[in-house]
């Protein structure tokens, strides 16, 4: 008979059905820690990096951020607002340095250098720590480090005061080095305004995005424009190196209008002269006729790979966050080939990319890679990284290089860029104004690129290219040399002001 | 650790069988029990200090207050214990403090990001009130089997604690709060120890109609109806009072409850059989019905279903969010985050706190001290010879075994998630005063079971 072996088992050994109670029992506590191991330890990753687990944000604002720093003075600094996302970032002189140092926003994330600085800022650069892994096992974080720009200060005030509201943008470099000196667009924005989680800050953005001045546009790297007659430095370069230019004051057997190759389209010049101009002629008085002609006889091949080698059809280039590409198109016909090279048609150019331009004729003829970031370091000093200058290409020869500073000098001694010049020093400039707009109808923009020596230095100290949007007066009298260069002036003489006094 | 009373020694004792002597005197481990009391108050008043220096950087002011009111509610429970009830387990006691001393410590961290609703002090008045009725049980019920006579009693009372709350107003969807004079107080709390004596009670005098009377249908023996009617009807009635107040998680506590006592009351696996199929047939059709259940269900399968639809996280991924951050070794304490499971955060979710401070290895010894009570309460009653005792004890533990499984399955998402109280941690007064007429009740029981070898006890 088949007996229920229930609580009356009178067997040895008890009862069998308390047993299997337990036995499950002892399931149901091997199913809870096998799944809390799977929570806790395998899916852990995944849920710590799920956007809609607020424990890494609220991590990243428990503790003061870190720093940048322009001239060894920090122009960023954290306020201790409380609640749950506690540091808010505050900026000294909010506009003026936008462009370099972005926002660090609790609602809209990070930009600039506060994006790709941000494992030095907020602290989560494994380098930062004392030793390796020592965060992971003692599960906190860092300090947050400090970013050493290599900004000039004064060159960056002195580049936004003289825009003085203006639309534009400024960028400045140190030729040898490629180190950014200054970086200023305008209009600006306050970053600061978009610190914490305040409803101002929504506002504020809502504001900042609906403003037809674009405050929150960097144009100095973000922003390409047509590169007007300043890309004729570009076109020289590649007459002198491809050969079809040979002495700087040979005739170029130019005529004046110069028909656009193919086509019945006259060109013409603004200034006169131009008819058979030597090159250095026709840099000096910016004739549109001849750098066409010459464009068109260096051939598209070679005027593509000059442009290149400058830098334009570059998607890569990171200063360290990404700048847009200047574009020189690599299909064209003749007559599109002829404008281009006088900077329209479909060319265009960032500001830094132009001034990269100014910086490979006054360096030698190599273009050097543009950066901002000088070194990072932690919260008490020490240095985690440093960014060492390079070469990115080399843009001409050096006897063309040579060639066009000459030019470049000319231009401002006699031609169109005297507004550029500065007592004590050699000044190189190219003025360009720029047409565009549907059937040219837009206000100019107003270009100057240019670079300056002092007396007693080695080598060039500064390159520099400008461009204002909207010149004030009538179209017509808008001129790269007359509210573009008195721009350049001011950022140049304030770069070698201050490498007069350090002695650099 | 070879216990007298074991299930294979009985009436036997390893320690005296060379002994010549008849001297027939247990251990009654009454030292033992001391020594974890106090141990488990100065884990308890280590981790209050913790989270003072962890949040303010200094220890709390009230830490020294604190830890001797844990220490003299603990150490009245021992004198009660030492007086009444001699022989009885020595662990059980200290797991009950420490379980309480945690949950305590855990309430105190959560009201750190609440200042404005503090729950320690109202859980710590709990906990005495507790504490006052665990030594009335232990000092004024002398025998478990005195429990017996109530029955039925027992039965109607828990059907009128369950059916109370109908007629008062709905908190968070739920109808099972009574409130009074200010307190609320959670009747479906009690009514768990007193369907747990009616079963036991039921259970024990019919076994044998249930047992061996019935149809056999294949291979399974089906009682008959006069047997099973009482038993299905009395079920049915509080289950159904239960889903009318939409408490599920104590309608499934309930529920595994009946079935495993019917279990092990009869042997019959039958009755497995017949619970599964009911269990699943009610999950079907109260998860048709109810949307609040379909939600549960939904929102299990899909934790993140509300963050991919742009709502947000809901509670069950905060929770999971929180026990993800506490990884092997945890945050430590009042250094984590769970606060952001918002509602509920106290009560239902307090395991999620104790996932991300304590880490995996905290959890794990939360898990195991319950494991331990449970299983204390289960070797309690294998060593009774009395089916009544054995089937309360087991009752008991098994109450505690499925409701721990219950709440911290549901908030670790490995099953839909029930509100329900982590016994002893959560806040809540009803809960923490049961747990410890519980733990009361397995005292007396364990009392029995080891006296009654004991040549010298008085019984």
């Amino acid at each position: 008979m088949n007996l229920p072996r229930g609580l009356d088992s009178a067997r040895p050994g008890g009862t069998p059905t308390i047993q299997r109670a337990a036995a499950l029992c002892a399931l149901l506590l091997v199913a809870l820690l096998v799944n809390a191991t799977r929570v806790q330890i395998f899916e852990a990753s995944r849920y710590d990096d799920n956007p809609a687990n607020r424990r890494q944000m609220i991590a990243r604002y428990g503790a003061p951020r870190g720093d940048i720093l322009v001239d060894g003075r920090a122009v960023t600094g954290s306020r201790d607002a409380g609640g749950m996302f506690r540091y808010e970032r505050t900026y000294t002189d909010g506009p003026l340095f936008a462009p370099v140092t972005g926002f660090a926003s609790q609602v809209y994330g990070t930009t600039m250098l506060e994006d790709t600085q941000d494992a030095t800022l907020a602290g989560t650069d494994p380098d930062l720590a004392p030793f390796p892994l020592w965060n992971d096992v003692t599960r906190t974080r860092s300090s947050g480090g400090n970013v050493v720009t290599t900004l000039n200060g004064a060159a960056q005030r002195a580049a936004y005061q003289a825009l003085g509201g203006r639309s534009g943008a400024v960028a400045a470099i140190e030729p040898s080095t490629g180190r950014i000196l200054a970086l200023v667009s305008a209009p600006s924005y306050d970053p600061g305004e978009l610190s914490g989680s305040r409803d101002s800050v929504a506002r504020a953005w809502e504001r900042l995005n609906a403003d037809a001045g674009k405050p929150m546009l960097n144009r100095a790297i973000r922003q390409t424009y047509p590169p007007g007659s300043t890309f004729k430095v570009v076109t020289a370069a590649a007459a002198l190196d491809a050969g079809v230019v040979r002495d700087l004051d040979e005739s170029t057997n130019s005529p004046d209008p110069y028909l656009l190759p193919g086509t019945t389209t006259r060109l013409t010049n603004e200034a006169r002269g131009c008819e058979d101009a030597s090159l250095r002629y026709a840099f000096e008085w910016s004739c549109n006729t001849v750098f066409a002609k010459l464009g068109f006889e260096v051939g598209l091949r070679n005027m593509t790979q000059t442009a290149e080698r400058f830098g334009f059809n570059d998607q890569k280039l990171r200063i360290p966050f990404s700048v847009a590409q200047s574009t020189f198109d690599r299909k064209l016909d003749g007559p599109q080939l002829a404008l281009s090279s006088i900077g329209q048609f479909d060319t265009r150019a960032t500001p830094l990319q132009m001034a990269m331009i100014a910086g490979a004729v006054a360096g030698d003829g190599s273009v050097s890679a543009p950066y901002l970031v000088d070194r990072t370091t932690t919260k008490s000093g020490d240095t985690v990284s440093a960014t060492e200058p390079r070469t990115l290409r080399r843009a001409m020869s050096p006897a063309t290089a040579a060639a066009l500073r000459e030019m470049m000098v000319n231009a401002v001694q006699e031609g169109t860029g005297q507004n550029a010049m500065i007592p004590g020093a050699t000044v190189g400039g190219k003025t360009g104004t720029a047409q565009h707009g549907v059937g040219n109808s837009g206000t100019p923009y107003a270009w100057f690129i240019s670079w300056a020596q002092a007396d007693d230095a080695m080598e060039p100290g500064v390159a520099v290219a400008v461009v204002v949007e909207d010149a004030a007066g009538e179209r017509g009298e808008i001129s790269g040399g007359g509210d573009a260069a008195p721009i350049a002036r001011s950022v140049m003489r304030a770069v070698l002001q201050s490498q007069r006094d350090t002695g650099g | 650790m070879i216990e007298p009373g074991t299930p294979g020694l009985p009436g036997t004792r390893t320690e005296t069988d060379d002994a010549p002597a008849p001297a027939l005197r247990l251990p009654r481990r009454r030292g033992v029990e001391f020594a974890l009391i106090v141990l488990a108050v100065l884990i308890s008043m280590y981790g209050y200090c913790a989270v003072g220096l962890a949040t303010q950087g200094t220890v709390p002011p009230g830490a020294a207050r604190y830890g001797a009111g844990l220490g003299v509610l603990a150490l009245l429970a021992h004198c009660a214990v030492r007086l009444r009830a001699p022989y009885a387990d020595p662990l059980l006691l200290p797991i009950a403090v420490l379980l309480n001393g945690v949950g305590l410590v855990l309430i105190y961290r959560l009201d750190l990001e609440t200042p404005g609703d503090r729950a320690a002090p109202t859980q710590l008045y709990w906990s005495t009130v507790g504490v006052a009725l665990f030594i009335a049980v232990v000092l004024l019920l002398r025998h478990h089997r005195v429990l017996q006579r109530y029955t039925y009693v027992c039965v109607v009372a828990a059907l009128a604690l369950l059916t109370l709350p109908i007629f008062f107003p709905a908190v968070n969807g739920a109808r099972i709060w009574l409130r009074i004079a200010g307190f609320s107080i959670q009747p479906g709390e009690f009514a768990k120890v007193l369907l747990a004596v009616f079963f036991a009670g039921y259970l024990a005098a019919n076994r044998h109609a249930l047992a061996y009377t019935g149809r056999r249908v294949w291979r399974l023996q089906l009682p008959t109806g006069r047997v099973l009617g009482p038993v299905v009807a009395i079920w049915l009635l509080s289950v159904g009072v239960l889903v009318l107040e939409r408490d599920l998680g104590t309608s499934l506590l309930f529920f595994g409850l009946f079935v495993v006592l019917l279990y092990v009351a009869t042997g019959r696996t039958g009755w497995i059989a017949v619970g599964l199929l009911l269990a699943v047939a009610g999950a079907l059709a109260v998860g048709r019905l109810e949307p609040h259940v379909h939600a549960r269900v939904a929102d299990w399968l899909h934790p993140f279903a509300s963050i991919d639809a742009g709502i947000g996280p809901n509670q069950l991924a905060q929770s999971l969010f929180a026990f993800a951050a506490g990884g092997a070794l945890g945050t430590g304490l009042g250094l984590g985050h769970s606060i952001l499971i918002g509602f509920a955060t106290k009560s239902d979710f307090i395991l999620a706190t104790a996932g991300e401070e304590l880490g995996l290895a905290g959890l794990s010894a939360l898990f195991l001290l319950y494991a331990l009570l449970v299983e204390r309460g289960y070797r309690a009653g294998l060593a009774l010879r009395d089916p009544f005792g054995r089937l309360l004890a087991i009752g008991l533990a098994s109450i505690v075994a499925l409701q721990v499984f219950v709440i911290a399955g549901g908030v670790t998402g490995l099953i839909p998630l029930t509100g329900m109280a982590m016994p002893f941690l959560a806040q809540g007064g009803s809960s923490v005063v049961t747990n410890w007429i519980i733990v009361a009740l397995l005292i007396r029981i364990s009392d029995s079971a080891r006296s009654q070898y004991d040549g010298t006890a008085v019984p």
